[in-house]
């Protein structure tokens, strides 16, 4: 916002936890779906041959990424449609069980689906630990013969903490209780082997990893019933109507492809860098989330005394993108629901700034923000009353 | 939109280059001169500012501010504190938030509560100043 007044050169995008640019190879995959091969997959002419050609290609490459069969896939408008299709899919299929278990730190996809079904169903909120983790024998304890499903996510968006889902898998599987995952924010930084490790739903999408917005994927194990949420054709399985989004799809297709685990290497290596090297030199700041189980290109840091607005804002005038938990952001001024979970004070919860890495990012942009973020809590400490 | 878009290019100059930050100490005090503070957290999201005031004659000589809170916020400390400066205490008690928010062009209606922020603690320091508490007197 400040940007156009600094007249800045250099720009830093920190925020790929919210979205990620799509890779010139993707965009150049896509193109030809708008134009030349713009078919509907529905169609039996050639034009509809084509699309559905594509269509169905891609689906193999999603499967494929997580060693799921080709009819375990379905596309969706992105991990919100996802996850709502996957929770009240299962619960309205399902007429013997109405109980649900989840946990706080889920994000507003899956937490309001589950508040919206309260009525009608129980919900079970996991508290987690200060690392941000959910207790397994909780967990397992919370478990009823009346339970359908249990939702807990992979990857955490705020602080990226990954939950251990081989042993949740394990304890639904021991429960017979189908196992759902948000893995929004983990694919193709996580991997996952749905043959490997039990888990009956995941939802997944694109623009978080280079791939086009407004289209993601929902992987539904073979013989998992699901009531189909959006009513008109008999597309994706009978699961969900409406003509497919062709070019998203292969754009997706394209970057799932193109995700390597180089990258996760490299994000991960500038990611410890930089948190050692906040913590280290900037005084009262803490890391937020646990430190192991952590996405590759998470960090989260309280910076005491200070108010994330104010933070972000600042950076911002210097072209670097980041975003907070702070109440004052939020439109209805609470703090984060994940930072709250974890045992934050409300007034560290304020000061909390998430910095999520991409690919495209070097260690030089992360000197700058850094030297730029320096400035700014300390210009920030200075005028606050609670800073000694 | 966000409100952030809403945000007035005063709003901005006051938030990057926020005017009368910090405290004013005992030791600043000339022979006739006193001083009030005054100490406020917002209830709607737990912030916090503390003013100071050097008076003379019932006149405000001299604001300075401390402020935990959002650019908004920041930006109404700012400008609360150049807009008393050189008013009697009488004249600063009408200050309204209104007015702060007048004087910055406006504040999106989600951080209007941050204003009412800077202007309930001028009012603390005033009503500290007449009530003796806390006052420094040279
Ligand atoms: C963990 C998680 N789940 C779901 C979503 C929603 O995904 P989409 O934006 O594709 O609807 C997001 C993105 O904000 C997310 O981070
Ligand atoms: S101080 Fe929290 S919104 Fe302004």
């Amino acid at each position: 916002m400040l940007q156009k007044t600094l007249k800045m050169a250099k720009k830093v995008y920190l925020d790929h936890g919210a979205t990620t640019p799509v890779d010139a190879e993707v965009v150049e995959a896509m193109q030809p779906y708008f134009t030349e091969k713009f078919g509907n997959a529905s169609s039996i002419h050639c034009f509809g041959k084509v699309a559905r050609d594509a269509l169905e290609k891609s689906r193999e490459i999603i499967a494929w990424k997580i060693n799921a069969e080709k009819d375990e896939i379905i596309f969706t408008s992105g991990g919100s449609e996802s996850n709502n299709l996957a929770i009240k899919g299962v619960l309205f299929a399902n007429k013997e069980k109405n109980h649900i278990i989840t946990s706080k730190i889920e994000h507003p996809a899956v937490l309001q689906t589950c508040q919206a079904l309260e009525n009608g169903f129980s919900v079970t909120y996991l508290d987690v630990d200060a690392g941000g983790l959910v207790d397994l024998k909780k967990l397992e304890e919370a478990i009823t013969d009346k339970t359908a499903l249990v939702s807990i996510m992979h990857a955490n968006n705020e602080i990226g903490v990954i939950q251990d889902i081989r042993t949740i898998g394990e304890i639904c599987k021991r429960h017979n209780v189908l196992f759902h995952t948000d893995a929004v924010q983990s694919f193709t930084k996580v991997p996952i082997d749905v043959k490997d490790i039990n888990v009956d739903l995941i939802s997944l999408s694109s623009h978080k990893m280079h791939g086009p917005k407004g289209i993601g994927a929902l992987f539904i194990k073979k013989g998992t019933e699901l009531q189909k949420q959006n009513q008109g054709g008999h597309q994706e399985l009978d699961l969900r109507a409406g003509t497919e989004n062709i070019s998203g799809i292969v754009g997706f297709a394209k970057a799932v492809e193109l995700a390597s685990d180089d990258h996760v290497a490299q994000m991960q290596e500038l990611r410890d860098k930089f948190i050692d090297k906040i913590l280290k030199e900037i005084s009262d700041t803490t890391l937020n989330g646990g430190r192991e189980e952590r996405l590759c290109n998470n960090v989260n840091i309280t910076f005491k005394f200070i108010e994330g607005e104010g933070l972000l804002l600042h950076l911002d005038a210097h072209g670097i993108a980041v975003s907070t938990g702070s109440a004052c952001t939020s439109q209805s001024l609470e703090p984060s629901h994940v930072l709250l979970a974890i045992g934050l004070k409300h007034e560290d919860a304020h000061g909390a700034i998430r910095f999520t890495l991409g690919k495209e990012n070097t260690q030089e942009e992360l000197d700058y923000t850094f030297e730029k973020l320096k400035e700014a809590v300390k210009n920030l400490r200075k005028i606050s009353p609670l800073a000694k | 939109m966000s409100y952030v878009d809403q945000y007035s290019e005063k709003v901005k100059e006051h938030f990057m280059h926020p005017k009368n930050m910090g405290h004013i100490k005992e030791e600043d005090l000339q022979p006739g001169e006193e001083l009030a503070r005054g100490e406020v957290g917002n209830p709607a999201c737990g912030d916090l500012m503390t003013i100071f005031l050097k008076i003379k004659d019932r006149k405000i000589i001299d604001a300075k501010i401390k402020t935990f809170g959002c650019a908004a916020a920041i930006a109404c400390s700012s400008i609360t504190t150049e807009m008393v400066v050189g008013l009697t205490i009488d004249k600063a008690r009408k200050l309204t938030k209104n007015q702060v928010a007048d004087e910055l062009e406006g504040l999106p209606p989600l951080k209007l509560h941050c204003s009412n922020l800077a202007v309930d603690a001028l009012n603390k320091a005033l009503d500290n100043y007449e009530q003796g508490i806390g006052v420094v007197r040279k």
